[in-house]
């Protein structure tokens, strides 16, 4: 039940508008690298080896459950089928690569599915936390408990002057990736937004689209997080993180701002359309739907959009991924069209099923 | 027009491809079009990665490949499969090509060592190590503005941990003889 649960429920537990400066940044992501002390990296493990950490990684499903009081869902990469695996990543609960190869690959989830540790990535742990708005402190807390319990355990990799050996030498130090999801409209429409990306490297951050290719990104949303891991304390990683997105909110925040000033009548007309088509269209396309979505946020975050409640989004995001609705409708051979129109269908009943009250919509 | 691989759907994709036997051009349906590039729209990660850098810091074009036999005791990795994936193979790589790798961490991640979390377990000298080192540095500072009260309160510490230390070391010792 609880497990058909992750894969078909159209949520992302994180992207609660709710949290701090939820207007700009949807969610605050903290992982951790870490490996045991004896195994080679899974990279160079054999499978036996790969089953010896699957093993350790399991065994730690009750020790987590009783740190944190509440339970952990242990998932076989194996065990579920390519489209669940594909909607785990859709849900920003594993990676891209973890798919690549499912044997001993498990992933603990917690009930909450807001801290995820994957086994056997790169690195024999990669325990995440997330947590809505821009928070990284939460699950920088989060994933600290999870290494302390893993670590009372087990003895990690660990050295004097490279801090937590990794595979990737990148991750060696801390082994601490934060990262921020940042939805950014108004610097993309006022075009600032290559600034953004050419000055982030002297920063020691990495800046990126989410979707789309290294020509357009599509959706307006941005990932950014730090590069550097060792030499730093956590916090200061952290802190450094925060400084540089608290900056790019203020930009974001004036840019939609000034857009308001100059054509604010053009701006209400173009969120509303955009809400129109999503609301009744019977065909959208991934890239068409993720440019409504944008809109239409951005419509709602300026209270132009007052029909429908905001907590539609995460919704909207993970309802109109192709794996996800392939996975929903139990098929994963479907036309491009079809899938066109169940994202259509999704959409639109997300949109009726949060109608701001006192309206009846259309 | 059918697809013109598994001639059952409607072709939609038209591509273009140039390989050794020429250019080669083809009708698809969107399905039969995915077997031949990934879907565009799907989170960024294939293209570019870390790895394709880091393999070029290593061991790039002009660089000279390792020819060194030495394998990690451990998992058997050479340094010139390091060079080939950009990936380590286990926790003692690190202290078997201790000597290659530190000049390139230093170029990634510059010449500062660890000062994050320390694992309570494994790294209880390290952690009163780290300690000392900060007050160290407070003491300086302390120094430099004169207030010296606040300085012997670090001193005082600091001589506590060292001794701490000195006894756990010669426990240690003791325990290994």
């Amino acid at each position: 039940m609880e497990m058909n649960d992750i894969f078909r429920t159209p949520t992302l537990p994180g992207f609660s508008p709710t949290g701090k400066d939820g207007d700009v940044v949807l969610v605050s992501f903290v992982r951790l690298a870490r490996n045991f002390r004896q195994l080679p990296f899974p990279g160079r493990a054999g499978f036996q080896q790969l089953q010896a950490v699957a093993s350790m990684a399991a065994s730690l499903q009750g020790d987590l459950e009783n740190a944190f009081g509440e339970s952990f869902d242990l998932i076989d990469m194996n065990a579920i089928t390519p489209l669940e695996r594909e909607v785990l990543a859709e849900k920003h609960l594993v990676s891209q690569s973890f798919l690549q190869n499912p044997q001993y690959r498990l992933v603990l989830v917690s009930q909450d599915r807001r801290i995820s540790v994957m086994v056997n990535e790169d690195d024999h742990l990669r325990i995440q936390g997330q947590a809505p708005g821009l928070d990284l402190n939460t699950p920088l807390e989060a994933v600290s408990k999870v290494d302390d319990t893993v670590e009372s355990r087990q003895d990690m990799a660990f050295d004097e002057d490279f801090g937590y050996l990794t595979a990737c030498p990148t991750n060696l130090g801390t082994g601490l990736r934060a990262s921020v999801l940042l939805h950014l409209p108004g610097l993309v429409y006022t075009r600032n937004m290559n600034n953004i990306i050419n000055i982030s490297p002297q920063l020691g951050l990495a800046v990126r689209g989410l979707y789309g290719d290294d020509r357009e990104v599509v959706g307006n949303i941005f990932i950014m997080s730090n590069q550097l891991t060792l030499g730093f304390s956590e916090k200061e990683i952290i802190d450094n993180l925060k400084s540089a997105v608290t900056e790019i909110i203020a930009h974001e925040r004036r840019a939609r701002k000034a857009i308001e000033l100059y054509r604010k009548d053009r701006l209400a007309d173009d969120v509303w359309r955009a809400y129109g088509i999503l609301r009744y269209a019977r065909y959208l396309s991934q890239k068409e739907a993720l440019e409504l979505i944008s809109k239409v946020r951005l419509g709602m975050d300026m209270h132009l959009i007052d029909e429908v409640d905001e907590k539609c989004y995460d919704g909207l995001l993970i309802g109109g991924r192709t794996s996800f609705l392939q996975n929903a409708a139990g098929s994963d051979n479907m036309s491009g069209a079809e899938v066109d129109k169940l994202r259509a269908d999704m959409v639109r009943r997300i949109l009726m099923a949060y109608r701001a009250e006192g309206r009846t919509g259309a | 027009m059918l697809c013109d691989d598994c001639g059952q759907n409607e072709a939609q994709v038209h591509i273009v491809q140039i390989g050794p036997d020429g250019r080669l051009e083809k009708n698809l349906c969107e399905n039969c079009a995915k077997e031949y590039g990934g879907n565009i729209y799907a989170p960024q990660n294939e293209g570019v990665s870390l790895n394709d850098f880091l393999k070029g810091v290593f061991g790039g074009a002009n660089a000279v490949r390792s020819q060194d036999p030495t394998a990690c005791p451990n998992c058997g990795m050479r340094y010139q499969d390091f060079q080939a994936t950009g990936k380590i193979g286990c926790a003692v790589c690190y202290t078997t090509f201790r000597s290659e790798l530190e000049p390139l961490l230093r170029r990634i991640h510059g010449s500062s060592p660890h000062s994050g979390k320390i694992p309570r377990r494994t790294g209880g000298v390290m952690a009163t190590k780290q300690k000392i080192t900060i007050l160290r540095r407070n003491l300086d500072k302390a120094v430099a503005q004169e207030e010296y009260e606040k300085a012997a309160q670090y001193r005082d510490k600091i001589r506590e941990l060292e001794q701490l230390l000195a006894q756990g070391e010669g426990g240690a010792a003791g325990g290994n003889e």
